[in-house]
């Protein structure tokens, strides 16, 4: 699939001289070998190819796609790809990401938040390229790594600290945590520890929207969903269980796989037979697109046409973001096994400063601009962990709340009310 | 069906003939009522309570809908989904691919936004693919969110041993989903039950695990008038006192309620009169009930298919001793499955499962004994 502006970095193709690697597979295409993946046992040269569009087509396996999709042609870089206000917005977003974050890495340090943090520094891109097309009703799930995820889907940035510090103003009153970010109102489906747990739920979630539109008769329903997973859950079951019912059935989801190469330490390269993830879309009868996801530009791209297939009933897509995460899997990882010129080599590839630089250079916002939207989501934060900080906890009795959403567990009545509403009810024990 | 109640006839040989008679009654009753009931009958199979119920919730809700195996176009694997997808149509009544993790957490995902999902596992033994959805996204999702997103979906199919089904097709996952707070846990007994029960969990706002029993399905129940009402519902969280007693209290579910209420009357014989508790809700537990019967009677003893080790029974004995203590005249007996995988051949699985026999021996050492060791059945 190529898209206008969307420079696509080769498919990675593995080295026979590797060590400690499987063995060496055969790749049937004969494209040149320019790798951008720095794996720790590998030494690649790094050049990137500049214009994939032929060789991607020949390598391309994308062919059991509707034929709605439509190629596009190399727009002249002079042309704009989003408006003054969207790249504020965008640029915004991403800065909240990553100033959010690195608060919480000192948060937790300091001995206020606990338990398992995973933070999502140099991968903003992906969140704010994907979620910034949404609307309120659309759905999004992720994982644990899912602060920013609830942060660009607009939950507010000290319902999330609260959150964090266990604190009763939470988002979900403290009683979820880090993993389980939860909200009703922006539509956050959580927060799921279990990888691949999401994936189900995000798919019943686009099942939802397909149902309301065809049996509830809801016409102008044309809500979609976002799953955020990573690459070790794209060898997961239930993402091949997803990817085939989302397909036969045509739900309005995109899986957005976000590629940081590693799962805790164990890099995708030793953990995938085939690691060239979007090929496994067309397997399932769906497109399957790889897309640099260190520059959010080529993201917001890739997104729209994605949303807009959704949305259309066209079916489901997969979107493999290539991205890099610059912290270790969670706040407890030592981060021992990645290269350190790896992680050199993505640094420089620093979502945020290469969306600043180009906002700047085609001279759609000033060094100005930039710093007070900074200066701003300083503030913001720095608030957000005050406004935490001074928060109470949640009171004893919040424990057995909200277990069942039933007041006392005794069910509905037929007359629809509760039953222990109904004070005949609490009189005997047996018969009714 | 109907080699499933030869083989209980042949299970009750031992018995008095009156049990033979009434089998060989509801033999022919359940020939004669394989369709929906018509005004006038009163007596109804639980495959027809549970089909009949399933049909009034969908139509008097249209978010609700069944999702499984083999429920559409096969008429369900054991025909509980017959006649839906006709009425239907494929939107509502979805028959999916061999994917339990996936569609149950399809399910769980709809049931966020609103949906009624009734997920049908062909058997309890194959949620197992799906337990975590069912543990982890559906019951404790309301509390993670703290009240936000709940999740109203119901999770039904048959639990528990069947016939000659070996032992991977044969575990009751009673005990496993009645620790989890979060869900609701019914296990239905007559059609009463069955209608009654399913139609609470469907309105219910909270995950319901519905555990049905295959070897039920064909038997067939008086239903009153109130019951064949479609608003009809029972609630959740109570127990039904089947047969009253002061002798001693037996608590089953399922179709060990059967096999206790046989009991009761061979008991009744030896002029021990045995009150039948049909637990009906595991999860929550009737304890309220339970134990106002345990300080009636002053013994108990507890009836399950499950394996004995954490089951039900231990959960009702340890209530029974904390709070009616006093009230005790004997040592609280439970009677469970055997502690092995189920056998296959038959003479060996009759004897992995209570039998009737089995009750009526541990109602009498109950009755009698003096001495405080438990003989395990």
């Amino acid at each position: 699939m190529a898209f206008a502006g969307a420079k696509i970095i080769q498919p990675l193709t593995v080295h026979a001289s590797a060590t400690r690697s499987p063995d060496p597979f055969t790749n049937n295409k004969s494209t040149s070998l320019s790798s951008p993946f720095l794996g720790s046992t590998r030494t690649l040269t790094l050049t990137r190819s500049v214009s994939p569009f032929t060789q991607r087509r020949s390598a391309s396996t994308v062919v059991a796609v509707s034929d709605v999709v439509k190629e596009k042609k190399v727009k002249a870089t002079s042309n704009l790809l989003l408006t003054k206000e969207e790249g504020l917005e965008v640029y915004e977003d991403m800065y909240l990401g990553r100033a959010f974050e690195d608060m919480c890495a000192q948060m937790y340090y300091r001995g206020k938040m606990f338990g398992f943090v995973h933070l999502y520094n140099g991968q903003e891109a992906v969140s704010s390229g994907f979620i910034k097309l949404l609307k309120k009703e659309d759905s999004v799930v992720s994982t644990y790594r899912d602060h920013v995820h609830a942060l660009s889907k607009g939950v507010p940035a000290r319902a999330v600290m609260s959150e964090l510090f266990g604190k009763k103003t939470g988002c979900c009153r403290g009683q979820g945590g880090s993993m389980h970010m939860f909200s009703a109102e922006h539509n956050v489906l959580g927060g799921f520890a279990f990888i691949g747990e999401g994936i189900p739920v995000a798919t019943g979630a686009a099942f939802t929207s397909k149902y309301k539109r065809e049996v509830l008769k809801e016409d102008d329903c044309d809500h979609v969903t976002l799953a955020f997973f990573g690459d070790g859950t794209a060898n997961n079951g239930q993402f091949f269980e997803c990817l085939n019912m989302a397909a036969l059935w045509k739900l309005p989801i995109i899986f957005v796989v976000e590629n940081n190469l590693w799962a805790i330490g164990m890099s995708h390269l030793r953990a995938t037979s085939d690691p060239e993830i979007w090929k496994k879309g067309p397997a399932f009868g769906m497109p399957g697109i790889h897309v640099d996801g260190m520059d959010v530009l080529k993201v917001r791209e890739v997104a729209k046409e994605a949303i807009g297939r959704a949305r259309r009933g066209e079916g489901p897509t997969l979107v493999e973001c290539e991205t890099y995460r610059f912290r270790g899997h969670s706040l407890a990882d030592p981060d021992e096994l990645r290269d350190p010129a790896e992680k050199a080599h993505y640094a420089k590839r620093d979502p945020i400063t290469q969306f600043k630089k180009y906002l700047i250079e085609s001279k759609l916002a000033t060094e100005a601009d930039l710093k007070a939207i900074e200066k701003k989501i300083d503030e913001v934060v720095e608030d957000a962990v005050e406004f935490a900080d001074e928060s109470p906890a949640p009171s004893r009795s919040q424990l057995l709340e909200n277990v069942f959403a039933d007041p006392r567990g005794f069910g509905i009545g037929p007359d629809g009310k509760y039953r222990c509403e109904d004070p005949k009810f609490t009189e005997g024990t047996a018969q009714v | 069906m109907l080699g499933t109640i030869r083989q209980k006839a042949v299970a009750a040989r031992s018995l008095s003939s009156q049990v033979l008679e009434n089998d060989l009654m509801r033999l022919r009753s359940v020939a004669s009522v394989m369709r929906h009931y018509s005004a006038g009958t009163k007596e109804m199979t639980v495959r027809d309570a549970l089909n009949s119920a399933l049909d009034e919730e969908m139509a008097a809700d249209p978010s609700v809908f069944v999702m499984g195996e083999e429920v559409g176009e096969y008429q369900g694997a054991y025909k509980i989904t017959k006649g839906l997808l006709d009425k239907y149509g494929p939107e509502r009544v979805v028959d999916t691919p061999i994917t339990e993790a996936g569609f149950a957490g399809i399910g769980v995902g709809s049931a966020y936004h609103g949906l009624r999902p009734v997920v049908e596992f062909m058997t309890f033994n194959f949620s197992m693919q799906a337990i975590d959805h069912i543990i982890n996204s559906a019951a404790k999702s309301n509390y993670m969110s703290a009240g936000q997103i709940n999740v109203p979906i119901v999770f039904r199919g048959p639990n528990g041993p069947a016939a000659g089904v070996g032992a991977q097709h044969s575990q009751c996952y009673g005990a496993w989903y009645g620790s989890v707070p979060g869900l609701k846990v019914l296990v239905p007994y007559s059609s009463e039950d069955a209608r009654g029960l399913l139609k609470a969990a469907i309105r219910d706002p909270d995950p319901v695990v519905f555990l049905e029993n295959e070897l039920l399905y064909g038997e067939s129940f008086p239903v009153s008038a109130e019951a064949l009402n479609s608003s009809f519902c029972l609630p959740i969280g109570k127990a039904k006192i089947e047969r009253e007693g002061k002798d001693i209290t037996i608590t089953a579910f399922s179709k060990m309620v059967g096999y206790a209420l046989k009991a009761a009357e061979i008991l009744e014989k030896d002029g021990i009169s045995a009150e039948v508790i049909n637990l009906r809700s595991i999860r929550p537990l009737d304890r309220a009930t339970i134990n106002a019967s345990v300080r009636k009677t002053n013994r108990l003893v507890t009836v399950e298919e499950g394996f004995p080790q954490h089951g039900i029974g231990a959960e009702i004995c340890a209530s029974v001793v904390e709070d009616s203590f006093g009230y005790l005249d004997a040592p609280v007996e439970r009677i469970a499955g055997a502690d092995v995988p189920t056998p296959y051949a038959a003479n060996l699985e009759r004897m992995a499962f209570p039998q009737i026999e089995d009750i009526v021996r541990a109602a009498r050492r109950v009755c009698y004994r003096k001495s405080s060791i438990a003989a395990s059945a």
